[in-house]
């Protein structure tokens, strides 16, 4: 038995009598306490909890009944997502204490599936960040050197993967907080297409963009949750109503006669020589397993990042109104008057990235710069969308960097803004379109991991899941055990 | 006022409670007057991660009052948030429709003292509620504790339309008659139940004065949330004469919000155009355009009832009545479905509106009844005006007949029957009772023969009181006049 195993693999060991719910859900809180220490990947723990439910797995299967797909897998979620009874804290100080009284529909399928939640993961403030430095509480560290972060914004759910804490974790990607992480920490991450998964209980950051999705160890595990959490939710007006594919017997191995574009322009962006390298090897490799690879360009990507920072944060500045210190949340004390509570409370309890971004959107929104700001990063993000639809005319897939760069050192980045936004310029375009996107570890550099993004079609989940399965199976030699979870290897499936 | 002379536009902007059963975006009950904050859930809360889903029903109805107001439905409406900050606005911001709204355009007439008069609509669109916030005193009756306001927020996520007239009306007395010609025509659709006591109408109005023929329009000033018609008609007519004195005496007229304040009949400054919200608008990521398609709007148009417009003009012609009894008749819709149904029922047109508006009126009036949950219907009053008509009951019993149907919801016939209340037809019984009358009343007798025909309608009355009621007048007229031995 041991938690670093695959899903299946687990299931399996349990429906065999090897071991039980029960024992996989200790055996992964034990993990957490030995490692949680160095990595800080959780805000909360919720054992009790974690075992009551293994528990529940365990009599189901002696009373012979059928059991769902996720049935005593020990998991987390990132800590925007609602958990009715659980905190909820979105790492920030305004939701310190914040108890919702209903859970997301994605923790719902979830847990109707049998999961069993250790805990909330650490996540930069409202998911506005790419290193989880931005968490109000503390910063978690990356599984292959805890001084480098994480990546983020979903960067204590991919630790807590990366290190076997637990075999699956939910994040949320605005502008590539799953898929980002999921590369920093070796692991990976898939951004559903918008709409793919309900968005109803997940703390809204930028409601146009953020989608939920799974960061796990293996293609095959994040198909398998996918399966549980995707579909259409009437509690979610933008959810699609598309009906949900079996996505496990997509993972044929077979690629041929795929065609994948490769765009030129995620080459430049800064991206780091290595890294670039890397990737491209990684395309070879597809290539050599009968995908048809050819060079393609989406010339609008240089603008996305720039109307991303204001089409985010001007729905961010109206999202995050609602932490006003009256209802819920923090309340500064001592105030005179309503003005000073709104001030005190909002300055109190959020944190600078949050503000700035609040205060970026604010004033794209406002009345004489609506036009020039607003409505001409639309302009551009329709452009955006444009060139994907028509690359993907031509293409099944494109591949490209997840990141520019292996995970940084904490404090590294903190007066370089421009660098840090960077980050995400190789996976924003892909939320700006509403496009689904899979990162998958494609080697190492210095060390450290590097991720392959696949970006698809519209609800082509099963495409990209099927190319990055078949690239996962013909590349063992990128899946290793980070030195923090060293002498922990038994049962590290590879 | 000095001797300059004003012409007067006011606009209105008239918020609608619409008539569904739960809120605009989450399944709680739309309802008034449950305990604080027991008509709630995350999503009118607007808690952390919690969206809108469109309630399909407060659409329709929306539909429904723009038809009506012969307004034009977009093919597609968005909803967009208006961002503001305050404690009854629990998401931070209000959803709403600015840059597309659910429909544009139409007009609204009615019959004003000196001949029809008509207001265009601008727009009506779909937003929802925020909730109560209760300061000072009214929170301290509610038991908070000194220094606290409190909040209701079960009006939270209520649907409303909000109707934009152009600024076409021209008194306070035009304002108020544009109301109450909209609320008619609201619970004649059913769109709203428009009751205004429980807030379900609320209205701003804009003003604006310049010289009289002038090209320039004047400087608009806005007044905020307006809670009676009477009110709209007050505040309305303070504005126009603060605004006029400050013209006369050479001051111009900011353009501001003010205040109605209702106890002394005054409006004060909210706020300058200065400090004006900047709301930034933007469409609501969380939902999906309203697409509206032809064939939607036409089975609602077709569900419509006969408006109360056409309804007047169809009276007048079809039935004869006058232009105010038209009115009268058409008030609402169920007192029109009583008249017609009376009608269809081989009653005389005008007998039958001349009841409706006099009896009926007075009495739901008197007793403080519900006109939704009458005893009487449109059979009884057929049965009665036949009764009438036949000569069985005089016009006095026959209301007498009319209140006790009223009342009890008993037959005409019956009550009648039981009461022995049928005329007198034995005319040597009214014969002997015209003797009686005319041996007491020998003074009228004589002025009668004298030629004062006045003399006739006393000696009618004191038969007609002497019977009970139950004599004909025509039989006991044409008796007193072969006694009294002059020919009418």
């Amino acid at each position: 038995m041991s938690s670093l195993g695959s899903i299946d693999r687990l299931a399996a060991g349990m429906a065999a009598g090897e071991f039980t719910a029960v024992e996989l859900a200790r055996e992964a809180l034990d993990r957490i306490a030995t490692l949680d220490g160095r990595l800080n990947s959780f805000v909360t723990l919720t054992p009790e909890r974690a075992l009551a439910q293994a528990e529940a797995v365990d009599n189901a299967r002696t009373r012979g009944e059928t059991l769902g797909p996720l049935a005593g897998i020990p998991m987390a979620l990132k800590d925007n997502l609602c958990t009715r009874g659980i905190l909820t804290t979105c790492s920030s100080r305004a939701l310190k204490n914040h108890v919702p009284p209903y859970d997301a529909t994605a923790w719902c399928r979830l847990e109707a599936a049998g999961a069993v939640l250790l805990g909330k993961t650490n996540l930069d403030e409202f998911a506005m960040g790419s290193s989880t430095e931005n968490s109000a509480f503390f910063p978690t560290g990356n599984p292959w050197d805890p001084g480098r972060v994480p990546g983020g914004s979903s960067g204590g759910s991919a630790a807590a993967v990366a290190s076997g804490e637990v075999v699956y974790a939910l994040g949320s990607d605005t502008g590539g907080s799953i898929r980002q992480p999921a590369a920093l920490t070796g692991v990976v991450g898939l951004k559903p297409t918008y709409g793919r998964v309900s968005r109803y209980g997940l703390v809204a950051f930028a409601s146009s963009l953020d989608q939920v999705g799974p960061l796990a160890r293996t293609v095959a595990d994040c198909a398998r949750v996918l399966q549980v959490i995707a579909g259409h939710d009437p509690l979610d007006s933008t959810s699609l109503p598309a009906a949900v594919p079996d996505y496990v017997p997509s993972l044929t191995g077979d690629v041929r006669g795929l065609k994948i574009g490769v765009p030129t322009e995620y080459f430049g962006m800064g991206v780091d020589p290595e890294v670039a390298s890397l990737v491209r090897a990684g395309i070879e490799v597809l290539a050599g397993l009968g995908a048809e690879v050819a060079e393609c360009s989406l010339p609008t990507t240089a603008h996305a990042l720039a109307a991303y920072y204001v089409l985010a944060p001007a729905e961010a500045s109206s999202n995050l109104a609602r932490y006003d210190g009256v209802s819920y949340g923090h309340r500064a004390t001592g105030g005179r008057d309503l003005e000073e509570l709104y001030t005190r409370s909002r300055q109190e309890g959020l944190g600078a990235e949050v503000k700035r971004r609040i205060m970026l959107g604010t004033y794209v929104l406002s009345r004489g710069y609506y036009d020039a700001y607003y409505l001409k990063a639309q302009r551009v993000r329709a452009l955006v969308s444009a060139d994907f639809e028509q690359a993907l005319g031509r293409f099944d897939l494109l591949a490209s960097p997840t990141s520019p760069e292996v995970a940084f050192a904490r404090g590294e980045r903190a007066g370089d803004l421009l660098r840090m936004y960077m980050a995400d310029a190789c996976t924003i375009p892909v939320n700006l379109a509403g496009l689904p996107a899979i990162s998958v570890p494609c080697g190492f550099s210095r060390g450290l991991p590097v991720g392959l993004q696949l970006i698809g079609r519209q609800l082509a989940e099963a495409t990209l899941l099927r190319a990055a399965h078949a690239y996962e199976a013909a590349t063992p030699q990128w899946r290793r055990v980070p030195p923090l979870a060293a002498g922990q290897e038994r049962g590290w499936e590879t | 006022m000095g001797d300059v002379k004003y012409d007067v536009a006011i606009g209105l902007e008239i918020h609608v409670e619409l008539a569904t059963r739960t809120k605009l975006f989450c399944g709680c009950p739309s309802r008034f007057g449950a305990p604080p904050n027991t008509l709630v859930c995350p999503i009118c809360l607007g808690l952390p991660g919690s969206l809108p889903v469109l309630n399909r029903r407060a659409v329709e109805l929306g539909i429904l009052a723009a038809l009506a107001l012969g307004a034009e439905v977009a093919a597609e409406s968005v909803f967009a948030r208006k961002n503001y900050f305050y404690p009854d606005l629990p998401k931070g911001y209000q959803i709403s429709q600015y840059e597309r709204p659910l429909a544009t355009g139409g007009e609204l007439s009615w019959e004003g003292p000196g001949g029809p008069r008509t207001a265009r609509i601008r727009r009506v669109h779909l937003e929802e509620d925020a909730g109560k916030s209760l300061h000072g005193e009214d929170a301290a009756r509610s038991g908070s504790a000194a220094g606290y306001s409190l909040l209701d927020f079960n009006r939270c996520g209520v649907p409303l339309i909000e109707i934009v007239t152009e600024p076409d009306l021209t008194s306070p007395e035009d304002a108020r008659a544009f109301l109450e010609t909209l609320r008619q025509l609201l619970a004649y659709t059913d769109v709203s139940d428009v009751k205004l006591e429980e807030g379900s109408l609320r209205c701003d109005a804009n003003v604006s004065l310049r010289p009289a023929g002038a090209a320039q329009p004047g400087v608009p000033v806005e007044i905020k949330n307006v809670n009676s018609f009477r009110f709209v008609q007050r505040a309305l007519a303070y504005e126009i004469e603060r605004q006029a004195a400050r013209l006369a005496a050479g001051h111009p007229v900011a353009r501001e919000t003010r205040q109605y304040r209702e106890a002394t009949g005054s409006t004060e400054s909210l706020r300058s155009k200065e400090q004006a919200h900047d709301y930034r608008y933007f469409p609501d990521p969380d939902l999906v355009p309203v697409a509206v398609d032809p064939e939607w709007i036409e089975s609602l148009r077709r569900s419509l009832p006969e408006l109360p417009e056409a309804r007047r003009a169809r009276y007048r012609s079809q039935y004869g009545l006058t232009a105010q009894e038209a009115a009268l008749v058409t008030a609402s819709l169920p007192l029109a479905g009583f008249f017609e149904a009376t009608v269809a029922g081989g009653a005389d047109p005008r007998e039958a509106a001349n009841w409706l508006v006099g009896e009926l009126a007075r009495l739901l009036n008197a007793h403080a009844a519900d006109p939704s949950a009458l005893k009487i219907g449109p059979g009884h009053l057929v049965e009665l005006l036949g009764l009438l008509a036949a000569g069985v009951l005089s016009r006095p019993l026959a209301k007498e007949v009319f209140e006790e149907s009223f009342l009890s919801g008993r037959r005409p016939a019956d009550i009648v029957q039981a009461r022995g209340l049928s005329q007198t037809t034995d005319e040597a019984e009214l014969a002997r009772q015209v003797e009686a009358v005319l041996a007491a009343h020998t003074g009228p007798a004589g002025d009668y023969r004298a030629g004062k025909e006045r003399a006739l309608g006393f000696l009618v009355g004191q038969v007609m009181r002497a019977t009970g009621g139950r004599a004909n007048p025509g039989t006991v007229n044409r008796l007193l006049r072969d006694r009294l031995g002059r020919e009418g």
